[in-house]
């Protein structure tokens, strides 16, 4: 009876993303001669990834972006959650927090469309930086991989705010009584007690900020401009203009490793059943 | 330190919502370009994206993929949540990881995948196609879900009802899925939450009709516009409104 | 170190319900003080008071003579022992006992030394370098109890810490909770709804409900001689009868009025108080005792519940002449 209900779910699951995946790795080892695919186990497009100058430094690109902005992420939002969790009274908590991560509900392309307009060059940043005299000539923000990581970053606060803070009220308020009731100050409390506890959630978000960040299309190819490409932007300029399947899988198949090996660095920490 | 604290928070919710209020506030720009100085309050860019056929057949679209999808990653989740929870299956480690898996996979290797196969197989590109991979991302999480929340009281209750003479089916429609209706309904929400601001499966496995991230996306290749401005509020609008919505019809009742 | 604890008419209002209604209490320095109660009583309202985790809405609480008004927990001389026991997950045994020597700047020789020490004292000792997770529940508590300890505190206050241990532990933790007391000498006052906990371990025991007190004592005392009716049926089963004019349901006593009020172990054929020839209606065996309803020939409605020697053979239907060697009569 059992196999019975849980069939559907595997069968769906085995169809439409074990089976794609595993073609898709087949194909990572096909070639292209002209228009048309040719199979085989051509392991060419790997060594062009690893020896082409743009592709390393489009995955050496994610690899920055993706570190600074999860790194920046956590120590933003930390605090943040900390601060609703223990510093805002009981009865406006979830409104606090609901406020914290309101912008969430704006769909994801028009949110870093937003961003674009603030960041731009006739936007509200340097608008406002012009006629309070700080710069005499409108800064170049949009379109570099600075407005890309404000964009990412604006995201994954929101994010880690909500996870963190589910992480700091599920502590039992007993474990800071009884810090202070041994003898310990709010702050002492805070470093011995708390994030010490708090560390495996902050872990966990960290890990699914790097998944979703390294592996987004949408946010730099809005607010990076052309200069500097990511690897998903890689894969999908490998899709489009020359139809070159076998390469994009390739690399797809390289994002997958990045991930993978960034789920063993943190898997010490790591529950995944616990986000 | 109190002090530090509450502008830490002001200065916090200052950087959210920046985009937001600039997004809102210059769909009511009355000319070209939404951007300062704020040159008059005008609805026109309301009425003309309202008007807009294109983006109207989105907008049901949109809610078509979502409602479909999320339903059915949700009747498959919660099956297989029952299953493995109550039923000791072989290898039952093993389907878990396999069942979550997605959730680790980029969208966009997803979408490339599903393209790859439905390219060799022949099948035409459309909203199914599109809904196929929304269910495969939002399979996970109602599995996820449904499974942390299967608890013994559940367990009792259903064997009370087997016990009562219940065939399966039933306990599990009568039993089962309303003692956890408020996870079911959760996860529902968050699925579609997922699913209708999804954007790159659905814009690699659509072609004519699209739903409307895709929608918003073409007109974003066009340039900066009020128009533009207009949509992204509407649709935050909307979904403010379902949270709140939500928040006080469902959450409040279910505590 | 030791001192007593001083409650002087102390009220905790929440909104509109009071929880303590002008509480006063005197503790004695190396006493073990046990708040009784059913819950919602305000024994742990009292606690968390005494422990500065609340701060009375009116009232003092002094401690070694010190008025303990505005100081936070981590400044007064208590410690508590939570009902969960709230070990750091994180930390091993003896991190978690040497915690508050650590909050005091005591050197890590010292600290780890202390934390051996205790550890021993509990029944720990060598297993320092475990972590809570690996521990029962009955050693958890054991932990929890050192690590209280450990600071030397004046009073300690310990929250329910049997409540979630199973019965044969209990008796036990009762047993070296109150050697360790008598050991250290510090004042313990302890929270807990049992009754029987009470007088296992109590040298005083003070019996609350609906905010005030309701009882104080040895056990000894409050048992054999409860000073309120809701005292007297807290503490243990007792027959209430009562008494007008010299006249009782089942005859003439020589009491004042009021309620009578006789514990069923103070019910035998011997007796200075005479019930009457008696019906017995059922008998229960109750291993240390035979348990006897029974209903007297003059008050045939009235049912009085008697504990017999566990050897008496005696039927449903039989007549007993009873009586009773011990008896208070309290006002109703």
């Amino acid at each position: 009876m059992g196999w019975g209900l849980v069939a559907p779910a595997l069968l769906w699951t085995a169809a439409f993303f074990l089976l794609p995946f595993a073609a898709m790795v087949a194909l990572s080892f096909a070639h292209m001669e002209g228009r048309e695919v040719v199979r085989g186990f051509d392991p060419g497009n790997y060594v062009r990834i690893f020896t082409d100058w743009t592709m390393l430094k489009a995955l050496l690109n994610s690899l920055e972006i993706t570190v600074v902005v999860t790194v920046v992420s956590v120590v933003l939002a930390y605090p943040l959650a900390a601060i609703i969790a223990f510093r805002v009274p009981a009865r406006w908590q979830r409104l606090a927090l609901l406020m914290a991560v309101l912008p969430f509900w704006t769909s994801y392309v028009v949110r870093s469309y937003a961003w674009l307009l603030v960041l731009g060059q006739n936007g509200v940043v340097n608008k406002a930086l012009l006629w309070a005299g700080v710069i005499g000539e409108p800064l170049e923000i949009a379109a570099t991989r600075t407005a890309t990581v404000i964009g990412f970053v604006h995201f994954f606060v929101m994010l880690l705010t909500l996870t963190i803070y589910a992480n700091l009220i599920q502590l039992s308020p007993n474990y800071a009584r009884a810090a202070a009731d041994l003898g310990a100050g709010r702050w002492q409390t805070f470093r011995h007690v708390i994030v010490p506890l708090t560390l495996p959630g902050v872990v966990t978000g960290a890990f699914l900020t790097f998944v979703l960040c390294i592996g987004d299309y949408i946010t730099p190819q809005i607010l990076g401009g052309n200069a500097e490409l990511t690897l998903p932007q890689l894969i999908m300029l490998q899709m489009g203009r020359s139809g070159n399947f076998p390469l994009a899988s390739a690399l797809s198949v390289v994002l997958m490793a990045v991930v993978t090996l960034a789920y063993f660095a943190s898997s010490r920490w790591l529950r995944l059943d616990r986000v | 330190m109190r002090a530090l604290s509450w502008a830490y928070l002001a200065v916090a919710y200052a950087f959210v919502f920046l985009p937001v209020v600039v997004l809102v506030a210059f769909s009511f720009q009355d000319g070209r370009l939404p951007v300062p100085p704020f040159q008059g309050f005008t609805l026109d860019w309301y009425g003309r994206v309202l008007g807009e056929r294109d983006l109207m057949e989105a907008l049901v679209n949109s809610a078509l993929v979502a409602a479909v999808s999320s339903l059915i990653a949700l009747i498959l989740g919660f099956l297989a949540a029952h299953a493995l929870a109550r039923v000791r299956l072989p290898g039952s480690v093993l389907m878990r990881g396999v069942l979550i898996a997605p959730m680790t996979v980029s969208y966009l290797i997803i979408a490339l995948g599903l393209l790859t196969v439905f390219n060799q197989a022949g099948v035409r590109l459309s909203l199914w196609t599109a809904g196929v991979g929304h269910v495969v991302i939002n399979l996970p999480l109602c599995f996820a879900i449904t499974y942390a929340a299967m608890g013994d009281h559940q367990k009792n209750a259903e064997r009370a009802a087997r016990d009562l003479g219940a065939p399966e089916w039933k306990v599990l429609l009568l039993v089962s899925a309303p003692m956890l209706a408020a996870p079911l309904a959760a996860a529902f929400f968050l699925s579609v939450t997922f699913s209708w601001d999804e954007f790159i499966i659905a814009f690699l496995l659509t072609r004519f009709d699209v739903t409307l991230p895709v929608e918003i996306w073409s007109m974003l290749r066009s340039g900066i516009s009020p128009a533009t401005n207009a949509v992204g509020s509407l649709v935050f609008l909307v979904s403010v409104t379902l949270v709140v919505l939500l928040e006080v019809f469902v959450f409040r009742r279910v505590k | 170190m030791t001192a007593g604890v001083s409650i002087r008419a102390v009220t905790q209002r929440y909104g509109t319900a009071l929880a303590l209604d002008s509480v006063d209490l005197e503790i004695a320095p190396g006493e073990f003080a046990v708040l009784l109660g059913p819950s919602g009583c305000g024994k742990t309202t009292l606690l968390n008071i005494i422990g500065g985790f609340a701060e009375p809405t009116s009232g003092n609480v002094l401690i070694g003579g010190r008025d303990m008004g505005g100081v936070a927990p981590k400044d007064r001389p208590t410690t508590t022992v939570f009902q969960d026991y709230a070990l750091f997950p994180h930390m091993t045994l003896a991190e978690n006992v040497g915690f508050g020597l650590r909050m005091r700047g005591v050197a890590k020789a010292a600290r780890e030394a202390k934390a051996v020490e205790m550890l021993a004292l509990v029944g720990l000792d060598g297993r320092g370098a475990r972590r809570p997770h690996e521990l029962s529940g009955g050693q958890r508590q054991r932990v929890a109890l050192a690590r209280a300890l450990a600071v030397e505190p004046d009073v300690l206050l310990l929250d329910e810490p049997l409540g979630a241990l199973d019965l044969k532990l209990r008796r036990a933790m009762q047993d070296e909770l109150k050697a360790i007391q008598r050991r250290v000498g510090t004042t313990f006052v302890h929270v807990t709804h049992d009754q029987e906990e009470a007088m296992a371990i109590a040298d005083r025991i003070v019996v609350m409900n609906g905010g005030r007190i309701a009882d104080q004592g040895p056990p000894r005392e409050v048992y054999l001689r409860p000073k309120s009716l809701f005292s007297a049926g807290f503490m243990g089963e007792v027959n209430k009868v009562p008494v007008k004019g010299g006249e009782a349901a089942f005859g003439p006593v020589a009491v004042p009025d009021g309620v009578l009020c006789i514990r069923p172990e103070a019910i035998s054929e011997g007796g200075s108080l005479r019930l009457g020839p008696c019906r017995v209606v059922e008998t229960v065996f109750f291993g240390t005792h035979l348990r006897a309803h029974v209903a007297p020939e003059a008050a045939p409605g009235l049912r009085l519940v008697v504990h017999l020697p566990q050897g008496a053979e005696v039927e449903t239907g039989a007549v007993l002449d009873l009586g009773a060697t011990d008896f208070v009569v309290l006002e109703a």
